[in-house]
C-alpha cells in the first residue's frame, strides 16, 4: 500500500508534470535509459567479451560496418585487433557509467562531508578546507587528475598500474570535483543552521554530529543532487578525456575515450568507424545527462516554477 | 552597398598583409630550413649512448666515423684516409690532415685513441665492436693503430658504427667517460655534442626538438645545400602525417602503414619506400632459474625448448603482415635479412603453424597443461607498429592458454628496462620484442656476435642477447668464422650456426619491416637500406 502511495504521490508532484511536460527531457531520458540498460546488459546482448586477448582474431581486424561492405558478426566494424566495436562499445560504455556513476558517489561524499565540517563547525576549519577549496579551483580539473594520475604512475610499476587503473581514474577524477559539492553544501549550511529547527535540536542537547546529518543535510540535498548529475556527464568526459590522452584506462580494456584514441589514428587511413561509434555514444550519453541534470535544476528552482 | 564594399576592403587590406607576410621568408636569400620530425626523439646526444641505428645515424650529422657508408653502404674514407692490416693482427688508420672540430680545435690521433677507447668503456653500449680488440695505439699525429688479440678482417667497417668526439671539448667538460643508459645516467655529452660533421648541434631540447645548423667549414664538399635543420618528435601517427600534409614539416621518417595509401594520393608528397635489413624478433628469458616476471616459480619455462616451439609456432605472421602491417613486412624465419652477407635462403622458411590445441599439447608435454602468465616488454615508437604486433601476439597466446601481460612503453624506458647491464647482467625482462640490424658490417657474423653467442663481459660477445640464450656449438662456429677469410668454409660455418640456432627456437623471428619515408615534393633524399637517414644527402628546392 504504501509503495503505491508513494507512486500516486510522484505522479500527482510538481517534478513529474514538469517532466511530462518537456519532450526534450523525455528523449533525453528515453536515450540515458537505453544506454544505460544496453551498458548493463553488456554480457547479454555482446557479441564476444572484448576484453578477453583469446576472443580476438587478428584476421579479423579492419572489417568495415555493415551497410559499408561489413557483415552481420561485426555489425560497427572491428578495430585494428580483430575487436567487435559493437561489443566493445557495449563494454566500453559500462566501463565510463562504472566510472562516472563511482566518482560521482565519492566526490559527492567527499565534498558533503568537508561542506557540511565547513559551513556548520566555521571558524579556522572552515577557513582551511575553503582555502583548499580555492587553490583547486584555480586548476582545471582535468590538469588535477592529470596530476594525480601522473603521480601515482611514478609510484608504482606499470604493470601494477594497468591492474588498478580503473581506481586510480575514479580517484584522480573524484579528487579534482569535490570542490564544487563542498561550497554548495557550505553555503546552504551556512543559512540552515541559524534557523529554528537547528536551534531546537541544540536546544535539547543532540550532539552537532546528530545535527548535521540527520537535520541539516537532509535541507541541502537539491542542489547536491543537481550538481550530481551535471557532474555525471561531467565525469563521463574527464574520463574519455583522460583516456584519450592515453592516461586513463589501458587498450586491454578500453573505455570510450581510449577506443577513440585507437580509432584516432586511423581517422586519416579511411577507417572512420573506430572512432566515429564510441564518439557518437559518448556525444548521446553525455548530452542526454546533461539534459536531465538542466531539467531536474530548473524544476527544483522554485523561482522557475 | 556599403556594407559590401566595407567587407570589400576588409579583405583586400587582409590581403595585402597576407601577402606582406609571405613574401617576407622569400626574401632571406637562400635560408633553406629543413624540418623533419619522427615518432621518438633521439635518447642522446652521445654517440656511445646505445647502439641503436637512430641514434647513431642522428649522430652521424654531427660526429663522424673514421670510415663512412657511401649511398651504396660501401665503405668510403671520412676521418681515415687510409686504413688496412699491416700484418694479420694489426690494423693501421692514417688519418685526414686539417680537419677542424666545431669549435675550431684541430682533428688529430689523440682524438681517435679518446674515442675509441671511450667507446671501449664505461657506460658505453659500443663495447660489441671492440671484442677483438687488444690495444689501441698513436703511432704518429695522423695515425692510429690496432692490436687484435686474433685475425679480425672485419674491425674497420665494424667501426663505421663509432663515432669520432673532441677529447679536449670532453675533459674540458668532464665527459670523458660514456654515460650509462642502463642506470639513466647523463653527462656533458648527454646534451651537447663536438664531432667534425657536416651539421653543428645549435640546439637540444629533450622530447620537444633538436635543431642543426650548417658547418660552413666542414672538410668535404657539401652535397647539400640545407643552412638549418629542425628536428621534433611527434608520437602521433595522426598528427605526424596531418603536419607533413599541411607542410609544417618537411619530412616524417617512418610512415605507418596505415598511412602510406594516404600519402600517396596526395600530390605535394613523396612516398619513398623499400625493403629494411633489419629483422624485427620476440626473444624469452632463457637465463634465470626463474622468470622475472611470471607465475611459475622455481623454474623457467623458457628453458624448455618446447615451450619456445609453441610460442613460435602459434604466432601467425602472415596475419600480422596482412593487417598490422598492411602488407608492408616480409616474414622472415632468420635473424638477417637478405642483402646481409651470410643470409642462407634455404633455411628462411617458417616452420607451419600449430593449432591451438597442438600448441596445448607441446606446453602440456613441458609440464605447463594450464598455460602460465608471463610479462611482455615492448617498445611503443621503435618500429613500425610495434605495441600492435605485441598486441596481436597477446591475442594469439591467449588462444593456446598464455596469460601475457603487455608493457609498451616509449623507447628510451623500454630499452633501459630490457637491455644488458654495462657488465652483462642481463636486463629486467621475460619475453620482449627487439629489432636488429648489422649496420655495421653488413656480415651475419655481427649477428652471431651481438645476438646469439653467450653474453660474457670478459669476451665482449652477446652484448644484445638479452635473452641469455646459449649454445656452446654456435659459439664455436661464430668465433671461427669471425677470422675465416676463406668464403666456402665460412659459408659453412654460417649454415651450420644458422642451422643450430634455428632448430633451437632461440628466437622468434617476425619480419623485415619495409622502410617508408613521406617527404614534401620539394625534399630530395637519399634512402638507404639500413633506414639511416644522413642530411648530407639532402637538397631543399
Amino acid at each position: 500500500m504504501a509503495l503505491i502511495d508513494s507512486f500516486r504521490r510522484a505522479a500527482d508532484s510538481d517534478i513529474w508534470h514538469s517532466f511530462r511536460a518537456s519532450p526534450m527531457t523525455m528523449a533525453a531520458a528515453a536515450v540515458t535509459l537505453f544506454i544505460v540498460l544496453a551498458a548493463f546488459l553488456a554480457p547479454l546482448i555482446a557479441l564476444q567479451n572484448p576484453f578477453d586477448p583469446a576472443n580476438l582474431n587478428l584476421s579479423d581486424a579492419m572489417r568495415p560496418p555493415m551497410f559499408f561492405g561489413g557483415e552481420w558478426s561485426f555489425p560497427m566494424g572491428s578495430d585494428d585487433q580483430g575487436r567487435d566495436l559493437y561489443s566493445a562499445i557495449l563494454y566500453g560504455t559500462r566501463l565510463s557509467l562504472e566510472v562516472g556513476l563511482a566518482v560521482v558517489f565519492f566526490s559527492m561524499i567527499l565534498g558533503i562531508g568537508l561542506g557540511l565540517v565547513a559551513g556548520y563547525v566555521g571558524g579556522t576549519l572552515d577557513a582551511i578546507i575553503m582555502r583548499i577549496a580555492d587553490v583547486q579551483l584555480t586548476f582545471p580539473a582535468i590538469l588535477i587528475a592529470l596530476l594525480i594520475d601522473g603521480v601515482v604512475r611514478g609510484v608504482i610499476s606499470v604493470k601494477r598500474h594497468e591492474e588498478i587503473a580503473v581506481f586510480v581514474i575514479v580517484a584522480s577524477i573524484s579528487l579534482a570535483f569535490w570542490v564544487q559539492y563542498a561550497r554548495t553544501v557550505r553555503g546552504s549550511v551556512m543559512v540552515e543552521r541559524n534557523k529554528e529547527y537547528v536551534q531546537a535540536a541544540r536546544v535539547i542537547g543532540l550532539p552537532r554530529w546528530l545535527i548535521m546529518f540527520r537535520h541539516v543535510l537532509p535541507n541541502v540535498m537539491g542542489p547536491v543532487l543537481v550538481i550530481a548529475t551535471i557532474n555525471l556527464g561531467l565525469a563521463i568526459i574527464t574520463e574519455a578525456t583522460l583516456s584519450f590522452l592515453g592516461v586513463g584506462l589501458p587498450s586491454t580494456q578500453p573505455s570510450l575515450g581510449t577506443l577513440i584514441r585507437i580509432g584516432n589514428e586511423y581517422l586519416n587511413s579511411g577507417e572512420w568507424w573506430i572512432t566515429i561509434f564510441p564518439g557518437l555514444t559518448l556525444a548521446a550519453l553525455v548530452l542526454a545527462v546533461n539534459l536531465l541534470g538542466d531539467w531536474l535544476r530548473d524544476a527544483l528552482n522554485p523561482k522557475l516554477r | 552597398m556599403a556594407k559590401i564594399s566595407r567587407w570589400g576592403l576588409a579583405s583586400a587590406a587582409a590581403f595585402a598583409l597576407a601577402g606582406a607576410l609571405a613574401i617576407a621568408p622569400v626574401s632571406q636569400a637562400s635560408a633553406k630550413t629543413f624540418k623533419w620530425a619522427n615518432a621518438g626523439d633521439v635518447s642522446s646526444m652521445d654517440p656511445y649512448y646505445r647502439n641503436e641505428t637512430f641514434l647513431l645515424a642522428f649522430l652521424e650529422n654531427i660526429y663522424e666515423p673514421l670510415v663512412r657508408r657511401d649511398q651504396k653502404l660501401g665503405l668510403e674514407a671520412a676521418l681515415a684516409v687510409k686504413w688496412g692490416q699491416s700484418s694479420p693482427t694489426v690494423w693501421f688508420f692514417d688519418l685526414r690532415q686539417g680537419v677542424k672540430f666545431h669549435d675550431g680545435t684541430p682533428f688529430t690521433a689523440d682524438d681517435v685513441v679518446f674515442s675509441l677507447n671511450r667507446a671501449n668503456s664505461g657506460g658505453s653500449n659500443m663495447k660489441a665492436y671492440f671484442a677483438s680488440v687488444k690495444e689501441i695505439r698513436k703511432a704518429g699525429d695522423f695515425r692510429v693503430e690496432v692490436e687484435t688479440k686474433y685475425p679480425d678482417p672485419l674491425l674497420a667497417s665494424k667501426w663505421a658504427a663509432i663515432l669520432i668526439m673532441s677529447k679536449a671539448w670532453a675533459e674540458k667538460n668532464n665527459a670523458q667517460v660514456a654515460s650509462d643508459a642502463t642506470k639513466n645516467e647523463e653527462n656533458f655529452a648527454t646534451r651537447n655534442a663536438m664531432g667534425t660533421g657536416a651539421f653543428v648541434l645549435r640546439e637540444r631540447k629533450a622530447g620537444e626538438k633538436t635543431i642543426l645548423v650548417k658547418n660552413p667549414n666542414w672538410w668535404d664538399k657539401p652535397t647539400h645545400n640545407l643552412t638549418e635543420v629542425i628536428f621534433t618528435p611527434v608520437a602521433n601517427a595522426a598528427t605526424r602525417v596531418a603536419a607533413l600534409k599541411a607542410g609544417d614539416i618537411d619530412m616524417m621518417y617512418e610512415v605507418p602503414p596505415q598511412d602510406t595509401d594516404n600519402l600517396k594520393r596526395d600530390a605535394n608528397i613523396n612516398v619513398i619506400e623499400g625493403p629494411e635489413t633489419r629483422v624485427v624478433y620476440l626473444g624469452f628469458d632463457q637465463e634465470r632459474d626463474e622468470l622475472l616476471e611470471s607465475n611459475i616459480k622455481g623454474k623457467n619455462p623458457f628453458k624448455d625448448k618446447r615451450v619456445r616451439e609453441a610460442f613460435y609456432r602459434s604466432i601467425d605472421v602472415e596475419a600480422i603482415k596482412r593487417t598490422v602491417m598492411r602488407g608492408q613486412s616480409f616474414p622472415t624465419a632468420l635473424m638477417v635479412a637478405p642483402g646481409i652477407n651470410g643470409y642462407v635462403k634455404e633455411l628462411d622458411k617458417r616452420p607451419t603453424l600449430l593449432k591451438p590445441e597442438e600448441a596445448k599439447k607441446l606446453l602440456a608435454d613441458a609440464g605447463y597443461p594450464q598455460g602460465f602468465e608471463v610479462g611482455f616488454d615492448c617498445p611503443n615508437d621503435r618500429y613500425v607498429n610495434d605495441e600492435k604486433i605485441c598486441q596481436a601476439v597477446v591475442g594469439m597466446l591467449a588462444r593456446i592458454g598464455i596469460k601475457v601481460n603487455l608493457l609498451a612503453q616509449t623507447r628510451s624506458k623500454y630499452f633501459t628496462k630490457i637491455l644488458r647491464k654495462s657488465d652483462f647482467k642481463p636486463g629486467e625482462t621475460s619475453f620482449y620484442m627487439l629489432g636488429w640490424s648489422p649496420a655495421a658490417t653488413y656480415d651475419v657474423h655481427n649477428v652471431f656476435e651481438a645476438l646469439i653467442q653467450t653474453p660474457s663481459a670478459a669476451s665482449k660477445k652477446g652484448q644484445f642477447n638479452v635473452s641469455g640464450y646459449s649454445n656452446k656449438a654456435v659459439d664455436e662456429l661464430a668465433d671461427k668464422m669471425e677470422a675465416e677469410t676463406d668464403v666456402a668454409k665460412r659459408n659453412a660455418m654460417i649454415l651450420e650456426a644458422t642451422k643450430l640456432y634455428t632448430q633451437d627456437y632461440a628466437y622468434i623471428p617476425l619480419h623485415q619491416q619495409a622502410v617508408v619515408w613521406a617527404a614534401r615534393k620539394n625534399v630530395s633524399l637519399h634512402q638507404p637500406a639500413d633506414n639511416r637517414f644522413p642530411l648530407r644527402f639532402v637538397t631543399l628546392k
